[in-house]
């Protein structure tokens, strides 16, 4: 037994009989097959890449000082398309990746529920919308510099959207209360990505290991 | 080959292949990269240009259509931005497709157990980062950021409320 990951918790229904027994078409078991079985069941049906382009579209424009914390409210409180558990290990394993955690999770949130195509419209809604508005900014910028109010605005902004990453983090670090192990990894690499401003490679390289023999000898 | 333009494709569709960590990470490299080696810009107009990218809405990885967008225009800007999100797309495609088949195999479980703690110490990493380069010791500043996480944790509306009052605020020069 592992109580700590959420898998644990979840029951043993497969998405593949319940979408036999529920009398869906094998479209919409396509369309499932990329969720893993036994996952708490969230509202999946009926996700179209045009959805998911306009979710990730409308976030794309409001989402000063990073998208990260707008990607996490619009797929788990917003649109319930994935569970917190769920998007949180989609989250850790698309950090892991080359291009980041919220492009990562994007094609991964956006593939699941709608395949190629969801991981696309997922990519584009994000991408598209706010470098059409940078661009149109950048010029902006150029002409209203000087202005103290500009100034003012982006520095408040800034400090506000540091508050979003900071309420994500404690949100995700809140389900490994119960856990030890997990909790002294998290403190190790505040401590050094964070305070001491390591290279992200030499962390990976260092815990990365350590974070798997621990997870290996320690059940929770 | 002489093409700027290509020259920059090639070398942002290299950059986001071996970007663990954001396309953030591989920003002092692009800096280098246009301003050292082909001298497309000054290091002040860069540096304005990641300011920008910064403070404007969307992920970060907006410098790179930034930077298209200032060497070579509309062309740029989309050529850029499509080789910062080509990698990813293959790669975390084919990684949501390796966890759905082998999601509940034992060694994948072990390793999504060990992997889930250094990405939430990141996250935590990137807010302290953040909220120390944003607010520095100003306590207004260092409020409003404490003010949205409470927000946020509070209640499930969108982050657009507490963004929106400080953007009046600090519009206002009270912040």
């Amino acid at each position: 037994m592992r109580p700590f990951h959420p898998r644990a918790l979840a029951g043993g229904w497969s998405r593949r009989t319940m979408a036999r027994s529920r009398g869906h078409g094998l479209g919409e078991y396509r369309k499932m097959q990329h969720q893993m079985p036994g996952e708490p069941a969230t509202s999946v049906e009926g996700v179209t890449p045009l959805k998911l382009f306009l979710g990730f579209a409308s976030i794309g424009f409001v989402g000063f000082g990073g998208v990260m914390p707008w990607v996490r409210w619009l797929v788990v409180d917003r649109k319930s398309w994935c569970s917190a558990e769920e998007f949180d290990n989609l989250f850790a394993l698309a950090s892991f990746l080359p291009g980041g955690n919220v492009l990562g999770v994007s094609v991964m949130v956006g593939g699941r529920l709608a395949g190629r195509r969801g991981s696309l419209a997922a990519v584009l809604g994000l991408v598209a919308p706010p470098a059409v508005l940078v661009c149109l900014m950048a010029e902006l910028y150029r002409r209203h510099q000087h202005l103290e109010a500009v100034q003012g605005m982006i520095g408040a902004l800034a400090s506000a959207a540091a508050g979003l990453i900071v309420a994500m983090g404690l949100r995700m670090v809140w389900p490994m209360r119960r856990s030890p192990r997990a909790l002294a990894i998290v403190l190790v690499v505040v401590v050094a990505a964070g305070l001491l401003r390591l290279p992200l490679v030499w962390i990976l390289l260092t815990i990365l290991p350590a974070s798997l023999l621990a997870a290996r000898l320690v059940a929770r | 080959m002489e093409n700027p333009v290509a020259l920059l494709t090639l070398k942002i569709l290299f950059l986001s292949c071996i970007a663990v960590g954001g396309f953030i990470a591989t920003v002092p490299e692009l800096n280098r990269f246009a301003v050292q080696v082909q001298g497309w810009m000054s290091d002040g107009t860069f540096a304005t240009l990641f300011a920008l990218s910064q403070a404007s809405p969307g992920p970060n990885l907006i410098i790179a259509t930034l930077v298209g967008w200032e060497v070579a225009g509309f062309a740029g800007a989309v050529l850029a931005t499509a080789a910062t999100c080509l990698p990813t797309l293959v790669i975390a495609y084919q990684a949501m497709r390796l966890r759905a088949h082998h999601g509940r195999a034992r060694w994948f479980l072990l390793v999504e157990r060990a992997i889930l703690p250094i990405a939430v110490g990141l996250i935590l990493a990137t807010a302290i980062l953040l909220t120390a380069s944003a607010s520095g010791a100003a306590p207004p500043k260092l409020a409003l950021t404490a003010l949205t996480a409470v927000f946020l944790l509070a209640t499930r509306r969108s982050p657009l409320v507490p963004l929106a009052i400080a953007a009046v605020l600090g519009g206002a020069g009270w912040v």
